[in-house]
């Protein structure tokens, strides 16, 4: 399922990682938003909107180890961030889209306004197409259901795929194994 | 003086930029849009589609009742109205009542339907379309050329002079550098404004629900930046359970970008909280505006269905030559001129209605199933019901209405039309009738036509006897081709009989909305075909084919005539066409061809009527392989020829570059013979080939078999 989503997903664009546990994947996120050049000035901040993959985590220290990551997402920050971060509830298969419930708006901002938008997700969350999921979400509990399949792209001018006009250019999908009960 | 329609004709293809752009696209897209429904039973699909669909158009009030309940209860607010006046109204009053300064949007066709950006502009609110083809319109003060890809017909060369103007700044034509400056553009535009509006791909009755479906990202901060949201939505979006949805996203990205998802599809329900902890003002109109009178005729209803992917636009062999502008300003293309027709008027349809070619191309890849042809027919039909028909053309149907008249007069036209002929062609004609042979010749009027040699055919006497409906193209013009097929029925041992009272089958009449007149010849060809006893009744020409086993039988209902109806199904079960008949008989093995010759390539053209209407495409291909030739297939062998009957006399500038597309990829096959099975098709291809000097045999199969029997 997993190598089959990932041929999809990076079909339409996305990166797609995956590690076995949780230490691994933020050891992965914190390297990845080194490197990108999280700094404490606008347009170099990176946002992280609150979820159970932080369950547990010292928030705190994190920022404390990267300068200009915030865990406080609003309207501001996020359009100040290069990255956001933010959790998927599932993964299809068939067109390699994530769909998660973004009622919450720190979900939203994030997954929406940076140039880099990363998603956390658990591998066992992996379904094959959209009547599985639609089987699985209720619009009557989630106001805000999004699909999100690759970055934001544009043929607008000539025809000419071009990737990231409003929304995110880049979209980085983190799957980790072991997301419940591991401590860093 | 052509009229402003003519000219925005000539326009439009005179547009180096649009035409070739949109070539382009439409020959991509036929490709992608295959590779995306890889897998998928797409028939199956559009069943499920069209049926629930359907069954929201049939339940107009119940969807609006129930998705009214359902929204309500989440927290929106609903209000439905069949007047654009008081969707304009309700949307202003909103934005007074909250102070909104400014509106960003994301693409709406349903707000362009009515007129809304003027509408608030002119009340001194800001209006920002977001999605940038749309915003490049706005900036150019243009309107949308595809309902899909809204600024397809311009080049980065002038969004450059666009962005420039708007940033001040003087831009490079380089298209990822022009998309950043949107993006810069507008994230500011986002973040300050006070209302978003949007539309709806899908409206779920079940849950209150309303569906976006977008690829910039443009539609989500339209959503989430401002708090106050006003979706905009006709009420022909409506599913009944939240599991219709799926479908239709299964089909909309597929069929309007080759897509297997958009990159976002955003399912809102009720209203969710604003970035300052405040819960947004979520307002959804439900907008009628003559759609549940739609709902209510029997024909029309199934427009209804339609998911707004534009995949009719993007296989139109008629929009890719001319695209959106010269359809109007709002809903273009096959489906767009149905809902012109409806949502602004009748009489608004009476000259893009005539863009339609009638190939069918929409017809066979709808989503939705929607028979947009048959619909456009429909609008003719209206039309000249209620305006009446030109006058010339009342005089020319008062002569088809008369056999004996008619026949006089072909007989006469083939004496008339010798100071102009040359060989087997007309190749100038005077003065304004000069456009009809424009980049393609005539054929001239046989000396003697099918009805006169057809006597001097000696034929062997056999038992089995069938029936051979010629029609005018092979009776006047092409003689030779229904001498043809009684030398290959003969030697498949069937005697042919040809009822001398047949007359013109009517499509000509039916195709410009002259219903009586086509009911008028259809009983005439009724009478006379149906006065032998015969298993069959053969015709070499797909239209009239069509007409003897489709339309004679339409044509009584739409009318509301039941006496001949039964006759008119008798009819239709005896005929078929010239190849389904000859592959048959040499599956039985009546027949057989001599297959020993190497005959060489040939490319085999697919005409309209056969290819999509009696589905038949396999078999003139066997048929000319057993006879020996060899099957070079050419690019785009089912596109029209751009011949469509008097479509070729009425928009002789729409046709000619339709037959030169034709023209060069029969060409580039190499092939010395281009076969078909229709004679309409032959009169256009050999006339365009006759003009262009290429040295290729223009033949119906019926021609290149005869040459080919066993002794």
């Amino acid at each position: 399922m997993y190598e089959q989503f990932k041929v999809r997903a990076e079909g339409v664009g996305a990166e797609v990682h995956r590690f076995r546990t949780r230490g691994e994947a933020l050891d992965f996120i914190c390297t990845f938003l080194q490197q990108e050049g999280t700094a404490d000035a606008p347009q170099s901040y990176a946002v992280w909107a609150a979820g159970p993959f932080l369950t547990g985590i010292d928030t705190a220290q994190l920022s404390g180890k990267i300068p200009g990551l915030s865990f406080n997402v609003s309207r501001q920050t996020a359009a100040d961030s290069k990255i956001g971060i933010s959790e998927a509830d599932w993964a299809l298969t068939d067109t390699g889209s994530l769909v998660a419930d973004q009622t919450a708006v720190e979900q939203r901002l994030a997954a929406t306004l940076p140039a880099i938008h990363i998603a956390l997700i658990g591998t066992d969350r992996i379904l094959p197409d959209k009547a599985a999921v639609f089987s699985r979400i209720n619009p009557r509990a989630s106001r805000y259901i999004a699909f999100i399949t690759g970055p934001s792209r544009t043929a607008d001018i000539e025809r000419v795929l071009t990737i990231g006009v409003h929304g995110p250019k880049r979209l980085v999908i983190v799957f980790i194994d072991e997301i419940e009960g591991v401590t860093v | 003086m052509k009229s402003a329609f003519k000219q925005s004709i000539d326009k439009a293809i005179n547009d180096a930029n649009l035409t070739g752009a949109l070539g382009k696209f439409s020959e991509a897209y036929k490709v992608n849009r295959a590779r995306a429904y890889e897998g998928i039973d797409f028939e199956l699909l559009r069943t499920v589609i069209a049926e629930r669909k359907s069954y929201a158009a049939s339940n107009l009030d119940l969807m609006a009742a129930e998705f009214t309940r359902n929204a309500e209860a989440a927290g929106a607010r609903v209000f439905q109205t069949d007047d654009p006046e008081k969707v304009k109204e309700y949307i202003l009053k909103v934005a007074r009542d909250n102070f909104v300064k400014t509106v960003v949007k994301s693409k709406s066709m349903a707000t362009e339907e009515i007129h809304l950006n003027a509408y608030l502009e002119k009340a001194g609110i800001k209006v920002g379309e977001t999605d940038l083809g749309e915003w490049i319109i706005q900036l150019a003060g243009q309107t949308p050329s595809h309902m899909v890809m809204p600024a397809i017909h311009m080049t980065k060369e002038e969004v450059s002079e666009l962005f420039s103007k708007e940033v001040n700044e003087r831009l490079s034509t380089d298209i990822p550098r022009l998309v950043e400056v949107a993006r810069k553009e507008l994230r500011s535009k986002f973040l300050a404004a006070d209302m978003g509006i949007t539309g709806g791909n899908i409206a779920v009755a079940e849950t209150g629900s309303i569906v976006l479906v977008t690829n910039e990202g443009n539609a989500r901060m339209v959503t989430t930046l401002p708090k106050i949201h006003i979706a905009l939505v006709g009420i022909e979006k409506f599913v009944e359970k939240f599991a219709d949805a799926i479908p239709i996203l299964t089909a909309l990205p597929r069929s309007a970008t080759a897509q297997l998802l958009t990159s976002y599809v955003s399912i809102i329900t009720g209203p969710s909280p604003n970035t300052d902890g405040s819960t947004k003002e979520l307002h959804i109109i439900l907008m009628d505006n003559r759609r549940t009178e739609m709902a209510n005729d029997p024909k029309f209803k199934q427009a209804l269905q339609c998911i707004r992917c534009g995949s009719c636009l993007n296989v139109c062999p008629v929009f890719r030559l001319v695209g959106g502008h010269v359809f109007g300003k709002i809903y273009t293309g096959g489906i767009g001129t149905i809902l012109t027709a409806w949502f602004d008027e009748l009489k608004k349809s009476e000259e893009i209605q005539g863009l339609c070619i009638q190939c069918g191309n929409c017809k066979e890849i709808c989503p939705s199933k929607i028979d947009i042809p048959e619909l456009i027919m429909e609008i003719r039909r209206r039309l000249v019901q209620k305006e009446g028909l030109p006058l010339l053309h009342k005089a020319i149907y008062s002569v088809v209405n008369n056999r004996r008249l008619f026949h006089g007069m072909l007989r006469a036209a083939s004496l008339a039309g010798k100071p102009f002929a040359s060989g087997k062609f007309l190749r100038h004609l005077p003065l304004f009738l000069a456009d009809l042979t424009d980049g393609r010749s005539l054929p001239a009027i046989a000396a003697e036509p099918f009805r006169d040699r057809f006597k001097k055919i000696k034929q062997p006497k056999l038992n089995e006897k069938a029936v051979f409906y010629a029609g005018c193209l092979i009776d006047f013009a092409y003689p030779e081709m229904g001498e043809a097929l009684v030398k290959i029925l003969n030697k498949a041992g069937i005697e042919v009989i040809f009822p001398e009272e047949q007359t013109c089958c009517g499509a000509p009449a039916r195709y410009s909305g002259a219903y009586e007149v086509a009911a008028r010849n259809a009983i005439d060809n009724i009478k006379a075909l149906l006065s032998e006893e015969v298993q069959y009744v053969v015709s070499a020409c797909p239209t009239c084919t069509v007409a003897l086993s489709h339309e004679f039988i339409s044509t009584f209902e739409s009318l509301g005539q039941k006496e001949w109806l039964p006759k008119a199904k008798e009819l239709a079960g005896k005929t078929v066409d010239f190849s389904t008949l000859v592959k048959k008989l040499v599956d039985d093995g009546r027949l057989s061809l001599n297959d020993r010759r190497k005959l060489g390539k040939v490319t085999y053209h697919d005409s309209c009527h056969l290819k999509r209407t009696l589905q038949v495409s396999s078999q003139p291909r066997e048929l000319l392989s057993k006879a020996g030739y060899e099957l070079a297939e050419m690019f785009e062998c089912d596109m029209c020829c751009g011949m469509g009957g008097s479509y070729s006399i009425k928009l002789p500038e729409i046709s000619a570059p339709i037959l030169q597309r034709k023209l060069q990829n029969i060409k580039e096959t190499g092939a010395p013979v281009v076969a078909m099975d229709c004679p309409g098709c032959v009169m256009q291809i050999r006339g365009g080939i006759d003009q262009d000097g290429a040295d290729i045999r223009v033949r119906h199969t019926v021609e290149l078999l005869a040459e080919q029997l066993e002794d």
